[in-house]
């Protein structure tokens, strides 16, 4: 077989669900209807720290039009996306640990009776303190949010160290320390969670808004104490997810619990009020460093400490803690490393994954203190970034493998796209520009539980028509994995993607994908798909060229059309290709799987960091400084981010600009806050600030190609490492326009203007 | 009980309402036109945009009653006998929609943007579809989308209406 020059990869494709977008065909989980549907609700506890002394649902049962009501103890087994935290119930059992944590659920004709029912269950409970400040948790041994913690409240305390580090601080011209603070941050999707569970014959079918159906799968199995098989979970359309819908939750198991329990479909539809409280959000981070230089920038030594509140359960916080220490090693090269952080449990909702998970928060601390660094010595900003920039085809000190590497094409480009020279300390008081850098995972290289499948497997069936379906358990979830699975089975296959349909997210029908985190879908999905496409192709390939006498290699498929390549006049359309395969015998069919290379050191902690390929970014901003008001304008955002190869530019740059996107929002204007008794003081999309289209500028994404040797067509990942180098970008900016360093994000008007003062009393 | 007359999407429908029903509660679950999303059911994110009497009003805050004897489009009103309306082309082909959940919404908003202002700037349409929120894209790509489909726009509209 030839390999021919691309067909369709690198050009623009439209999204094969897009018509149905557009025209408002497409299906989400609370699109659809069962006939005898009940509403689910869900009552939450009103208290961030206390013991259920009682609960009584006798008048909530009496109500008419109640038909079943689920507690704790219906479902006792615990639960949590991490096998080495599992340590949340369905439902609450003794005690609720934030304010909106759910302690019943109900099931009713419709839903003015079942919220009557909420309002008659009687909750008895016996108040503890609340911690809500993660130092507190840190040291507080008589308030134990969960008994396991050994001391005080910390879930885990990881430390790591690479290199001689005392050594590198006793090399260094150069010592600078910084804190910094990175507040919460909720993802806010536009669908709200929503979860239809129809228990019918002993079987269990469950649509709901995940990006993990095969997490969920495993988790209802656990929780339900039904076996796998007897399971179905389907991912609808899902209205976006951004780590927000990346993990089992409780009103899943809760529709299904009260699906079984009355034997009717049943419907639980999360209010935005309800997405706010029970998020797992970015974790609100407490960072120190310090770092040693020589005179010319060259990083000789880094020290982090970091505080992650961890909120009130596990959730992927491990994976959290580990991932802020191990990704700082990216996208610079460090000689020497130390790494402490500790993740505390506090009464507010359990923090999790979000965009860039992990690394965000890092990587705003450590560009910022980059550039005071560079500051101090009086080094350009660019140059220092340039001078310690991680190369192709190394290995980091902590062990991350790095294949193809595009950051010094990032910095190059972001910079000369901004105006580097021209403007960087140049512009009029009041206007400036920043830079930072970034690098991030291309899927991890471990699961999050142990298991010997591949990570991500595709089936590939052509019916007798010439009719491609791709089946992957892969879940699109706005980013567009369906158009890619579509686009790489089309370029091998060599017809058209939009003529290929892909069935995707049903543990009934579509071969295990791991879901849609760590961004790792491209590479990883994208890696099986070519290997099943390439066996079906071989399959045609064979045939086709004993039927024409020619030889195999000679065999290529493009537009739809099967020859024998210099074999002028022997051809076939893709349909009479299939029909002669299938007159083989068996019907056309193949799969393909995809699995890491063993990755990663030997250390403790050495699991979390790994991926196949790492993506990088450099961007650049633009901002306007009001002095009076305080208000922080971005003029321009440059975003040049390496993704290994482009497969879809339309797709790859929405991803770039909607990343850019969440991280403006991030450091200017969003922040989930509670008040002093855990209450939620943001709970809707009027207080909680997200970007609006005025909030923004035409954010210019720039792809840089690095050619990755292991991603599919040399692709890597592009919708999360892209978000992390904007938010340093703006407060570095913020610096060369007005003089002020802001440590604390999001930088409100009133931190400008406080700034501002206290530059001026200097 | 209250009973509504009204047109939706051209037809006329006659039906028996709450006093508390939303017209996003009809159109969803009574009339089954799922395409009009809930994303807050506050005012807050515009995905339930619906166009009464061609202009934009946000179907979570509007009473159905109070939309007797108006004309309701939805998105499902908008594709012509399977010919996708040019906004909806628009939208498609510049890449303007991801997880497309705000995607209705921002479509109607910006029909009523181009029958009354047909060759807007970058400025206006930011204005007149901030109140739509979206997650996904960055916004550049449907702002993208509304610029060409303005260029078409009004072409299309002529022949139609000839």
């Amino acid at each position: 077989m030839k390999t021919t020059p691309f067909n369709y990869i690198g050009k623009p494709h439209l999204r094969i669900d897009g018509v149905a977008k557009v025209t408002g065909d497409a299906q989400y989980t609370d699109d659809i209807h069962l006939p005898g549907t009940l509403v689910g609700k869900m009552l939450r506890s009103p208290h961030a720290h206390a013991l259920i002394r009682n609960i009584d649902v006798s008048k909530a049962l009496a109500l008419p039009g109640v038909k079943a009501i689920v507690l704790g103890k219906d479902a006792p087994i615990l639960f949590g996306i991490l096998p080495r935290a599992e340590d949340e119930n369905a439902l609450a059992i003794d005690k609720v640990r934030y304010v909106g944590e759910p302690v019943a659920g109900v099931a009713a004709f419709d839903e003015r009776t079942a919220l009557e029912a909420l309002k008659l269950i009687e909750v008895e409970y016996e108040l503890l303190p609340a911690i809500l400040d993660p130092h507190e948790a840190l040291t507080r041994e008589d308030v134990k949010i969960h008994h396991f913690s050994e001391v005080a409240n910390i879930e885990r305390r990881a430390t790591l160290e690479f290199g001689n580090v005392d050594e590198g601080f006793a090399a260094a011209d150069y010592i600078r320390e910084d804190t910094f603070y990175k507040g919460a941050i909720t993802h806010a999707p536009i669908e709200t969670h929503v979860a239809l569970a129809n228990y019918r014959d002993g079987k269990m079918t469950l649509w709901t808004t995940t990006q993990v159906p095969h997490y969920v799968h495993k988790a209802l199995s656990r929780v339900l104490e039904m076996p796998m098989d007897r399971i179905r979970v389907i991912k609808p359309t899902l209205g976006g997810g951004f780590g927000g819908k990346g993990e089992p939750f409780s009103f899943e198991f809760v529709a299904c619990l009260l699906s079984r329990k009355c034997g009717r479909p049943v419907k639980i539809v999360h209010t935005r009020e309800e997405v706010f409280m029970t998020h797992r959000g970015r974790h609100p981070m407490h960072m120190k460093l310090r770092t040693g230089v020589k005179k010319d920038g060259t990083i000789t030594a880094l020290e982090f400490h970091n505080l992650l509140d961890g909120g009130s359960y596990g959730s992927y916080g491990l994976v959290t803690l580990y991932y802020s220490g191990q990704l700082l090693t990216l996208p610079y090269i460090l000689p020497a490393y130390r790494f402490d952080g500790v993740r505390v449990f506090t009464n507010k909702p359990a923090c999790g994954a979000l965009r860039g998970h992990g690394g965000v928060g890092p990587r705003f601390a450590f560009e910022v203190h980059l550039d005071r660094i560079a500051a101090d010595l009086g080094l350009d900003p660019l140059e220092i970034r340039q001078k310690n920039s991680l190369k192709a085809n190394t290995m980091t000190l902590n062990d991350l493998r790095i294949t193809s590497c595009g950051f010094e094409e990032c910095l190059e480009k972001a910079g000369k796209a901004i105006g580097w020279e021209e403007k960087r300390g140049k512009l009029p008081r009041g206007r400036g520009v920043g830079l930072a850098g970034g690098g991030y995972v291309s899927g991890a290289n471990n699961a999050i539980y142990f298991n010997p499948m591949p990570h991500s497997s595709v089936n590939i069936s052509v019916d007798r028509g010439g009719g491609v379906t791709v089946f992957c358990g892969a879940s699109d979830i706005g980013q567009g994995s369906d158009t890619m699975l579509a686009l790489v089975a089309g370029e091998i296959l060599g017809i058209s993607p939009a003529l290929i349909r892909v069935i995707s997210a049903d543990t009934d029908t579509t071969p295990v994908d791991l879901g849609s985190y760590s961004s790792r879908v491209t590479f990883m999905a994208g890696n099986a798909c070519r290997t099943a496409a390439l066996a079906v192709r071989e399959k045609i390939g064979s045939v086709v060229a004993a039927q024409l006498g020619v030889p195999k290699e000679s065999v290529v498929i493009a537009d739809g059309i099967v020859s024998g390549q210099g074999y002028a006049g022997m051809s076939f359309t893709f349909a009479q290709a299939v029909v002669l395969a299938e007159s083989q015998g068996m019907a056309l069919y193949a799969s393909g799987g995809y699995t890491p290379p063993k990755l990663g050191g030997k250390y403790r902690g050495a699991g979390v960091g790994p991926s196949p390929a790492y993506s990088f970014g450099a961007h650049a901003a633009e901002v306007q400084v009001d002095e009076e008001t305080g208000i922080v304008t971005v003029l321009r955002l440059v975003a040049a981010h390496d993704l290994g190869r482009t497969l879809n530019p339309l797709a790859a740059e929405g991803q770039v600009e909607g990343a850019v996107a969440n991280g403006l929002g991030e450091v200017l204007m969003e922040s989930h806050t509670n008040t002093g008794s855990g209450q939620h003081s943001c709970p809707s999309l009027l207080e909680y600030k997200i970007p609006t289209m005025l909030d923004l500028p035409d954010i210019e994404p720039i792809l840089v190609e690095s050619f990755d040797p292991e991603g599919p067509f040399g692709a890597k990942e592009c919708g999360e490492g892209s978000l992390g180098p904007s938010i340093p970008a703006v407060v570095n900016a913020i610096y060369d326009a007005v003089g002020i360093w802001l440590h604390d994000a999001p930088i409100t008007p009133e931190a400008v203007l406080a700034a501002l003062k206290k530059e001026r009393m200097r | 009980m209250i009973i509504v007359n009204m047109t939706v999407n051209g037809n006329h429908i006659e039906l028996g309402v709450g006093d508390e029903e939303t017209l996003l509660e009809t159109l969803r679950q009574r009339l089954g036109l799922t395409g009009t999303k809930q994303g807050c059911d506050l005012g807050d994110c515009g995905s339930c945009t619906v166009l009464l009497d061609g202009q934009p009003v946000l179907s979570c805050l509007t009473l159905a009653a109070d939309a007797d004897g108006h004309e309701i489009t939805t998105i499902e009103g908008l594709a012509h006998g399977g010919e996708l309306h040019p906004i909806q082309r628009a939208f498609h082909e510049a890449g303007a929609v991801q997880c497309g959940f705000c995607t209705p919404g921002m479509v109607l908003t910006a029909k009523a943007l181009l029958d009354t202002h047909p060759h807007p700037d970058r400025t206006t349409i930011r204005g007149a579809l901030s109140g739509n929120l979206c997650r996904c894209t960055g916004y550049v790509k449907i702002v993208n989308a509304v610029e060409n489909a303005a260029k078409v726009y009004p072409h299309n509209c002529v022949e139609r209406a000839q």
